[in-house]
């Protein structure tokens, strides 16, 4: 499989970010490259095989539910470019 | 004279508990180098203070008979590793300003063990690349050059700053991290040695994330000791990490000197590929000879799938980055360009923040993950990983105890020399290394030798789930064969 340039501004804006016109043509070229790698996989016969979910053999850890720490809002947004009051600020998205 | 950033990290942990030098005049030994050392771009960010103060503590722990594990050893940080209150970059421009609030477990354990920082080191961007060429904040330049040339050379990558650092005596160990081969490829570029451990073994919490199912920390330092001791101190259980795992770290410093008698070594054959050059092959068999001489028994295995490894791994991994690095919107950390709704900041956020192979790996996960190919690639290569994680059980089910190959498909090459179009030229380098990262298991990278051109080669071990402990000992056996690797002076300084 390989993708065109239109398919390339679809992947682009669903990956929210931005690409000039001029970026199309080698980003178009580079993704078909890294494509035409990974096509061999599909000649191999993958019938009957689970997919991977775990690496390591283990049981997912529990705890109980109840609140371990918090309080700690003003560390949550120490690295925000806008904030009030402990919130995020975002351009308007409600009209 | 031997000067105190020479000592590998057992002597100067020895050399502090005889009382031979202060932690302080340790930490000042380093400093002084790093400060001279700033052409080779190995650090980002030096933290002489911190280090210092730390050095200060240490000596008071010596002196009062308190000295912990790593008690006054300064070592250098991945910038991918997040440090309270100290700029943590990943190597990217959308991190610039980025100061964590809280600290990596890994760096964590370092510090409750006494260590002390120096600062925190190159890498490519967010971890995404064989030669730390990716870093917004410029390359690397290996301590290493070829014999009769001053062409500047990389250092391997991501870990490239970790390695380099180590090499040319910046400290006497450093963090790494290890996605596809991250930590062993710039560790054979390098002649150091470097460990992945197996999946889970070191906590993830508070490391920026790349690939969360095949990420994994590990050590880079000047001898196979100096990687058991550290890594003893960055691994262990943490519930934060829900992939830690909850298994007590054994010794591994014990298992250094244990020796290979009546161990089982496989040669896979179909990491015999086309095209290698004679000098890895040799570089191979030498190491074969070496671990029979000590009494281990070598034996051609096959791993089948193992050449379906490198182009499973670059669907999983920009799958996984594609999904970890949405985080980076604009909205919670670093940089933000405006935009005239919130979708247009983002896009353009993301745009002036990404570097090129970022975005390229971003998009391709996209790709493999947006509806209509999620089965297609994304569920046909997690089928691919169940095959050549079986590769290797049924090997180790076998008898086999560890397998032995080459680090790296060729020594280091130059800055740019790999700047074609076609990204997966550079790709390729990790073709001996990422099979161990689908399939989570150990692996080792030690130095055997330098080819025609003076530069060094390693060569890898792989382990079973949590058996570091063989790897130490095997690794231990080829370092004591090949001689330990003379590192280049400091032509830099």
């Amino acid at each position: 499989m390989s993708v065109d340039a239109n398919t390339v501004r679809r992947i682009a804006h669903l990956a929210r970010i931005a690409v000039s016109e001029e970026e199309v043509a080698p980003l178009q070229d580079e993704l078909n490259a890294i494509l035409a790698f990974v096509e061999q996989l599909g000649a191999v016969d993958v019938s009957g095989i689970e997919p991977m979910t775990s690496v390591t053999p283990m049981a997912m850890k529990k705890r109980e539910d109840v609140v371990t720490e918090g309080g700690r809002a003003r560390d949550v947004v120490f690295n925000a470019p806008e904030t009030e009051d402990h919130y995020f600020l975002v351009p308007k998205v409600v009209e | 004279m031997t000067t105190l950033n020479d000592l590998t990290l057992a002597q100067a942990r020895d050399g502090l508990k005889a009382k031979d030098f202060s932690a302080v005049e340790l930490a000042q030994a380093h400093i002084g180098a790093i400060a001279a050392a700033r052409s080779l771009n190995a650090y980002l960010l030096e933290t002489p203070e911190r280090a210092l103060e730390m050095a200060a503590v240490a000596d008071t722990k010596i002196a009062a008979g308190e000295a912990r594990p790593l008690e006054g050893l300064p070592l250098g940080i991945k910038d991918l590793f997040c440090t309270h209150g100290v700029t943590t970059t990943a190597g990217s421009k959308i991190l610039e300003t980025f100061q964590p609030h809280y600290e990596s477990a890994v760096s964590h354990n370092l510090w409750r063990d006494g260590a002390v920082m120096l600062g925190k080191l190159n890498l490519d961007e967010f971890a995404m690349g064989s030669s730390n060429e990716t870093s917004a904040y410029g390359s690397v330049i290996s301590p290493w050059r070829r014999t009769g040339s001053d062409a500047p050379l990389v250092p391997g990558g991501s870990s490239g700053g970790s390695a380099a650092a180590v090499a040319a005596r910046l400290c006497l160990g450093a963090t790494a991290t290890d996605t596809g081969g991250s930590i062993r490829q710039p560790a054979a570029f390098t002649g150091t040695v470097g460990i992945k451990p197996t999946y889970g073994r070191c906590s993830r919490w508070g490391t920026v994330a790349f690939a969360s199912s095949l990420d994994q920390a590990g050590p880079i330092a000047r001898t196979v000791r100096d990687c058991a001791i550290l890594l003893a101190s960055m691994a262990g259980p943490d519930a934060r990490d829900t992939t830690c795992a909850d298994l007590a770290v054994p010794d591994f410093e014990a298992a250094v000197s244990r020796g290979v008698k009546g161990l089982t070594i496989g040669i896979p054959k179909e990491y015999r590929v086309e095209g290698m050059p004679a000098e890895i092959q040799a570089l191979w068999d030498q190491g074969a000879d070496w671990l029979r001489a000590a009494g281990a028994t070598i034996r051609e295995i096959s791993l089948p799938h193992t050449k379906l490894a490198l182009p499973a791994y670059y669907i999983v991994a920009p799958a996984e980055a594609s999904s970890n690095l949405a985080r980076y919107d604009g909205v919670r950390y670093g940089l933000r360009v405006p935009g005239r709704d919130i979708a247009e900041m983002y896009e353009k956020t993301r745009a002036a923040g990404f570097g090129r192979e970022v975005k390229r790996r971003i998009m391709i996960g996209t790709y493999v993950l947006s509806a209509g190919y999620y089965d297609a690639y994304y569920v046909r290569a997690q089928k691919i990983r169940t095959l050549i994680k079986r590769d290797f059980e049924e090997a180790y089910a076998a008898g086999v105890d560890a397998i032995l190959t080459p680090a790296t498909p060729s020594a280091a090459f130059g800055i740019g020399e790999k700047a074609s179009a076609d990204p997966v030229e550079m790709y390729l380098n990790d073709v001996f290394t990422v099979t161990v990262n689908m399939a989570g298991l150990p692996g080792i990278a030690v130095p055997a030798g330098l080819d025609a051109q003076g530069l060094p080669l390693g060569l890898q071990l792989i382990g079973r789930p949590f058996d570091e402990e063989t790897l130490f000992a095997t690794a231990q056996v080829i370092e004591e064969a090949a001689g330990r690797t003379v590192l280049p002076p400091a032509w830099w300084a």
